[in-house]
């Protein structure tokens, strides 16, 4: 799973910002998590909870919350924008959907959207992912001893 | 704050890799991803834990070199890379198969940073990276995300080859990146001409030019029987690999 992975990153780089900014105790992660990866938020919750449990006290306490960022395009060559739960290929009904393992390869690299998506007024595969790429730490919070305020 | 979660997971995921070796040429069409393959298959037949990493997206063909079937490698916490001719094998062609991947630079870069983030290597003596030609995303990830990586370069005896291999040995010993030595692919003789243009850095030896090479592309064990296979395996002992 995708979300292990990232689990340990994110859990590895909320300590190293904690130790940054001298955070004794981060109180809580907030993690923005782009729709294009498709990511599920229930594995990552879990597999969050359960790698915490051995990191330093620092950060063991820490809660994670989630920001779910809609994935939304540019098209380079036409300017044309639009969202993933717009487009087509994630429409079901459309015979442009993509199969299950096409959308797994875009779960383990998102960039592979540009091997799966088309813009939808040119069709070319040269867009820009203007947002909701992927996993990405938005904010570390918490509290430090020696003042006693808020990080 | 940079807050990129894959770093951190990229560390712990090498964390049981030896050696890391890329090999780059700066030239395209020089054969280095004939020479990655095939020493990756020769270290893995002299009993090395061996990983390959095909980085070189628009132009892969590693896997063509070692005869690897298309398919969705295992999941289990990220993906395991799958083992073919003894090496364990990752590359987007496990999950594009002959498509186009169309990737600008910034692209390029977060797809490197993924497939590395995800990548359970396990341990491994050696991890071996296919780069793609030129100077771009790939070399300047490799560099910032694998700094323990050395270089090993490969080269032709051509006069368009030998300045760009040049420029691009320049450019890793400006940055300070341990260079494993320069080999000679499509060699007609001992190599000579690529020894003394690239004089300064460890030459690794000649792998001769075999017209009938294509014919053995994708059977391991024939590819490393061959004279060009021969050079390949002492070329990895001159490289202090195996």
């Amino acid at each position: 799973m995708h979300e292990w992975a990232l689990a340990e990153g994110v859990i590895e780089t909320a300590l190293r910002v904690a130790e940054e900014r001298g955070i004794d105790r981060v109180r809580a992660v907030r993690v923005r998590m782009g729709r294009l990866q498709q990511i599920d938020p229930d594995i990552f919750a879990f597999a969050l909870g359960e790698l915490v449990k051995g990191q330093p006290p620092r950060i063991r306490d820490a809660a994670f919350e989630f920001e779910h960022e809609p994935a939304a395009f540019e098209c380079r060559r036409c300017g044309t924008k639009w969202t993933l739960d717009a487009a087509p290929e994630f429409s079901g009904e459309a015979p442009e959907a993509l199969d299950e393992e096409e959308k797994e390869a875009i779960h383990f690299v998102p960039e592979l959207a540009h091997v799966y998506l088309r813009c939808p007024s040119c069709g070319s595969p040269d867009f820009q992912v203007a947002a909701g790429r992927g996993v990405w730490l938005a904010a570390v919070e918490g509290s430090r001893a020696s003042t006693g305020g808020d990080g | 704050m940079n807050g990129d979660p894959r770093p951190a997971a990229i560390a712990r995921r090498l964390g049981e890799v030896g050696r890391i070796v890329a090999v780059s040429s700066g030239k395209g069409g020089v054969g280095k991803s004939l020479v990655a393959a095939t020493l990756a298959a020769t270290l893995a037949d002299a009993g090395r834990r061996v990983g390959l990493l095909d980085l070189d997206f628009a132009g892969s063909s590693a896997h063509v070199v070692l005869g690897a079937a298309r398919g969705l490698p295992h999941e289990d916490r990220g993906i395991v890379p799958p083992v073919v001719a003894g090496v364990r094998f990752m590359s987007l062609v496990h999950y594009i198969g002959e498509a186009a991947a169309p990737l600008r630079g910034d692209a390029d870069a977060n797809a490197i940073a993924e497939l590395l983030a995800i990548t359970r290597w396990g341990p491994l003596d050696l991890l071996l990276v296919d780069m793609p030609p030129g100077m771009g995303d790939a070399t300047l990830e490799t560099i910032r995300l694998l700094p323990r990586a050395e270089f090993l370069v490969v080269a032709t005896a051509s006069r368009m080859a030998l300045p760009v291999v040049r420029r691009v040995l320049g450019f890793l010993q400006e940055l300070r990146v341990p260079i494993v030595g320069a080999a000679e692919n499509m060699a007609h003789g001992a190599g000579s001409v690529v020894a003394a243009a690239l004089a300064g850095v460890p030459f690794l030896g000649a792998l001769p030019y075999d017209p009938t090479i294509e014919d053995v592309v994708g059977d391991v064990p024939a590819l490393l029987a061959t004279p060009f296979g021969q050079a390949v395996r002492e070329m990895m002992r001159r490289a202090g690999l195996g």
